[in-house]
């Protein structure tokens, strides 16, 4: 499922939307803005004019649910595990769940019309918007977003000029784990996996997703300072070079790359790898003695939202739905079950102890370090127009090529 | 060249330890299927017959399960149809193109898997534009199905030759009657290997699922595949794993059963 | 209605070949050709939509690009290793089935070979990675003659997939010898041929088109597979791998479907070099 939030990776980045909608005129968004308030940035943009609720009436009686697998779970998978119940219970909302499994899906998908709300990642949610297909939300009315984390609300995968399109949900980071019986001393930083990466040649891993060129793009933003990368996520081409050398010269030594929980977790317990990035939940069922860091140049990571279709029918539905999903108990049992950190800070009550220490839950210098997984596209994330950068498709041949 | 004992006994031998490698791994994951630990630690670190318990609650694999029955009787079905004309119409018949009507049918199923799922899908949803589904799964699982039916069709309908169904004719019985009294219960017992094939070929396929199966749907190896990879999930996939390879020996053995006694049936006649 | 078909046996070969032809010649030939003529377009980079407009430069990356020449004959010769070993390990187990098994003993090994076909592919798969783990059964094994697991790479997805395909060459190789009358065999014996040359005169032209057969499934089957690899494979990536990443992750269907015209191709030389050997009737 993590593993599917990575394909997330190929939806082409929202925060960019307006450039691109303004570079090609083609797309189906409602907005008008110029190629030269475009050029602006992320706030250059205007969304369609999308009416938002201000009272809310009595439950419709249905509602349909666009979620990452384990987002939305009813029981099906594991009885214990079920927070859409107890949500029809309360509200009288009989709940359809519909997985996704990349963030095109999911763009494609509420083009429909046939969902009611979407529990969106950062490189979905700018596209939703501009396209029209969310609504803005009126956090008013919906009580439990006043207690979620202030550094989660109005950032610019969420809202624009201030208004909200949907509540934060949970985020997590991609950190570094190492075996404490053989790493030593313990590494503060990636470069334990990149330069040094020959100390424990064969027992290295990395996460298998052209993505992943962000983690290494990041180490030379700190290491590198001439190589001038401000956002590992806007590379031009001799960025891109530097990056893909430094992760081939890291291949040498990796025994494996890992896509999926299992596959890291057994490797970190038979002594397959030792040391390479991870995420908080494998180190949490890892049962060797392993322990994770976010090393010093901080981290890639992710951020969710959940929103509110334009053309919902069942407008009071949705809204309880919100309301519910980042209640304390709600926002808990995903966490604990997906592995990441709550947006609500109530939740951590309610959470098995440790569980938000463990995840950082609420720390905002920790949230800071996290660089927030998005699509890389043609026109530079970080604002420079005097080069093009690399795509997601370069990414995708480089990342081919540097596994050769 | 009769086999000298000694010979007889190097294969037994050979055939025997082949046998316990294939088995070995599904042992594993029997085993596993009691193992306490999550990720199958080696040796087992204990016992336990809580993931059995875990497993028979899942509605998620139940359901899952249900959808590849589905997909799987369906596809055979339409293969079963297809694939006893195409082998009717090649081994009946001569005409121009028949080679490249057997290299079609075969085809679907000599070509990867992922070239097959990404093709039907492309055209699925750019060319024909419809939603990627339920049918288009359906559809995309008959067309590598068709060629288990027809090989196995086509093999009996070569061994018994057409005497019996001129005969028919001749003794004026028409086109239908002729195929549902004469060649088809000639052909029961190959249709029935072929298909059992079939099913289990679709039951178990992965990749051009995955290319074709749309939203919301999932077939037992989605399902599988989507819960391997939680790690409080996989030691029940273990077990649905392992009760499916005990619950296999019941259809094959029926068929084999079926095929034996048909196969006199059908020398009989 | 059934008179008329029997004064055409025209019409009845028609009406015959007519539904599976619209349905592989038509729909799946259709969807095929479709997929080259993409793969002669270009994705845009940022919504992944197909931009059509007749380029050259996917199959001039895929040909140019050293990477991808690597990748094809690594997935080349894991296929021909896996269709060797099987083949090898298919062979004695498949006499032994048709010509020394008693009928009864027969039929449960084919119940033998079918069921493993039964367990979930992935996770026989995930088996095998537990197999090959530093601290699992193959080096438990291992340890006590100062050897060790060969981990994962190339050697333990050779192993997997060409465990997860044996059935695939054993069902062909039995169904062929079990055709060889036992007659024939004696008749050869009592002519005063040797076991050799019975083997070679006798044997073998039955064999051989039932190996090809075989090897028609593991060589596709391996050089579509991009599961077991990323299971076992370590560091190692295959075509299909390069094929998934693209259309998946990379959203970009027209360099996907440019690659697949490498595995495409070898399979259809292989099915022309083989199809007078008359395998394709054994399949």
């Amino acid at each position: 499922m993590r593993k599917k939030r990575t394909l997330a990776g190929t939806a082409a980045f929202g925060l960019a939307l307006a450039l691109s909608l303004a570079a090609c005129g083609t797309e189906d968004a409602g907005d008008d803005s110029s190629p030269d308030s475009a050029s602006e940035g992320p706030g250059g943009f205007v969304p369609p004019d999308i009416a938002m609720a201000d009272s809310l009436g009595d439950n419709e009686g249905t509602l349909s649910v666009l979620a990452w697998p384990g987002y939305a779970e009813d029981g099906s998978t594991d009885k214990a595990v079920d927070w859409v119940t107890p949500f029809e219970k309360q509200t009288g909302c009989d709940v359809s769940v519909k997985y996704f499994n990349t963030s095109d899906e999911a763009v494609t998908l509420m083009k429909s019309g046939q969902y009611d709300v979407v529990s969106a990642s950062g490189d979905a949610t700018l596209r939703l918007i501009a396209a029209g297909d969310v609504a803005p939300v009126n956090t008013d009315l919906i009580p439990n977003y006043a207690d979620e984390y202030d550094f989660l609300k109005d950032r610019p995968w969420n809202s624009v000029g201030g208004q909200m399109y949907g509540v934060p949900h949970g985020y997590g980071a991609n950190l570094l784990m190492y075996n404490t019986d053989v790493v030593k001393p313990a590494p503060t930083s990636w470069r334990a996996v990149f330069e040094d990466a020959s100390t424990y040649s064969g027992k290295v891993t990395a996460y298998d997703s052209p993505i992943y060129i962000a983690d290494a793009a990041l180490y030379l933003m700190k290491t590198q300072p001439d190589l001038g990368i401000k956002d590992p996520y806007a590379l031009d081409a001799d960025q891109l070079a530097a990056a893909v050398d430094l992760l081939k010269a890291q291949k040498e030594h990796v025994g494996e790359y890992w896509s999926d929980y299992l596959k890291e977790i057994s490797a970190f317990e038979s002594g397959d790898s030792v040391v390479g990035t991870t995420w908080q939940v494998i180190v949490n069922y890892t049962k060797a003695n392993v322990e994770a860091i976010l090393p010093e140049e901080g981290a890639t990571g992710w951020s969710d939202t959940w929103m509110i279709s334009s053309k919902t029918e069942v407008p009071n539905c949705a809204y309880a739905w919100l309301n519910h999903i980042i209640s304390p108990e709600a926002n808990a049992a995903v966490a604990e079950w997906f592995g990441e950190a709550p947006a609500n800070p109530k939740a951590c009550d309610l959470t098995s102890e440790g569980f938000c220490d463990g995840y950082h839950a609420g720390d905002e210098s920790y949230a800071d370090q996290i660089h927030y997984w998005t699509t890389p596209i043609e026109q530079c994330l970080d604002g420079r127009t005097d080069v093009s950068c690399t795509t997601y498709q370069d990414w995708t041949q480089a990342w081919t090529e540097i596994k050769g | 060249m009769t086999l000298s004992p000694l010979t007889r006994r190097l294969l037994a031998l050979i055939t025997g330890v082949a046998l316990l490698v294939v088995y070995a791994p599904l042992m594993l994951v029997l085993l596993n299927s009691f193992n306490t630990s999550q990720s199958f630690a080696w040796p087992p670190t204990g016992l336990t017959t809580r993931w059995w318990q875990a497993a028979w609650e899942s509605q998620g694999a139940r359901a899952a399960i249900w959808t590849s029955v589905e997909v799987a009787v369906l596809a055979t079905a339409i293969a079963l149809v297809l694939g006893t004309m195409a082998a009717l119409a090649l081994q009946r018949f001569a005409f121009f193109g028949r080679d490249f009507v057997s290299l079609l049918i075969i085809l679907p199923i000599a070509l990867p898997g992922v070239v097959t799922g990404i093709a039907l899908a492309n055209a699925f949803t750019t060319m024909i534009g419809i939603e990627l589904g339920f049918f288009t799964l359906v559809v995309s699982h008959a067309t590598f199905c068709i060629v288990t039916v027809f090989n196995n069709a086509v093999a009996r309908l070569r061994r018994l030759g057409g005497n019996l169904e001129e005969a028919s004719m001749d003794l004026g019985a028409g086109t239908f009657r002729t195929f549902f009294k004469i060649t088809l219960p000639m052909l029961r017992s190959s249709l029935l290997a072929g298909g059992l094939l079939a099913f289990a070929l679709s039951f178990d396929e992965i990749i051009v699922t995955t290319f074709t199966v749309g939203q919301g749907i999932q077939t037992l190896p989605i399902w599988i595949y989507q819960n391997l990879f939680r790690p409080n999930q996989a030691p029940v996939v273990n077990v649905v794993a392992a009760a499916l390879i005990v619950l296999s020996v019941v259809p094959i053995w029926i068929a084999q059963r079926l095929a034996g006694t048909d196969e006199s049936v059908a020398a009989a006649h | 209605m059934s008179g008329v078909l029997h004064r055409h046996p025209r019409l009845r070969l028609g009406l015959l070949l007519g539904p599976p032809m619209l349905w592989l010649g038509v729909a799946y030939l259709g969807a095929l050709a479709a997929l080259f003529i993409t793969a002669l377009w270009t994705a845009d980079g940022f919504t992944g939509n197909i931009q059509r407009e007749w380029t050259l430069d996917n199959f001039k990356d895929v040909f140019s690009l050293e990477v991808y020449r690597t990748i094809t004959i690594r997935t080349l010769l894991t296929a021909v290793a896996v269709t060797v070993i099987d083949a090898a390990l298919a062979f004695p187990v498949a006499l032994y089935m048709a010509k020394v098994a008693s009928p009864r003993a027969q039929r449960l090994l084919v119940i033998a070979i079918l069921t493993p076909l039964w367990a979930s592919y992935l996770v026989k798969a995930y088996a095998w990675r537990g197999m090959f783990s530093a601290d699992g059964p193959i080096a438990w094994l291992a340890d006590p003659f100062g050897l060790s697991t060969p981990g994962y790479g190339l050697v333990a997805t050779v192993v997997t997939l060409a465990y997860l395909w044996l059935p695939y060459m054993i069902l062909p190789m039995y169904a062929g010898l079990e055709r060889l009358p036992n007659s024939l065999l004696e008749a050869s014996a009592d002519l005063g041929a040797g076991a050799r040359v019975t083997l070679r005169r006798v044997v073998l032209p039955v064999l051989f088109p039932a190996v090809v057969a075989g090897s028609i499934f593991t060589f596709s089957l391996t050089l579509g597979d991009y599961i077991a690899v990323k299971i076992v494979g370590g560091t190692n990536q295959m075509l299909g791998n390069v094929i998934y990443d693209n259309v998946l992750t990379g959203n970009n269907l027209p360099f996907a479907a440019a690659v697949s015209t490498i595995p495409v191709v070898i399979m259809l030389v292989y099915l022309a070099a083989v199809r007078r050997t008359g395998a394709l009737d054994n399949l």
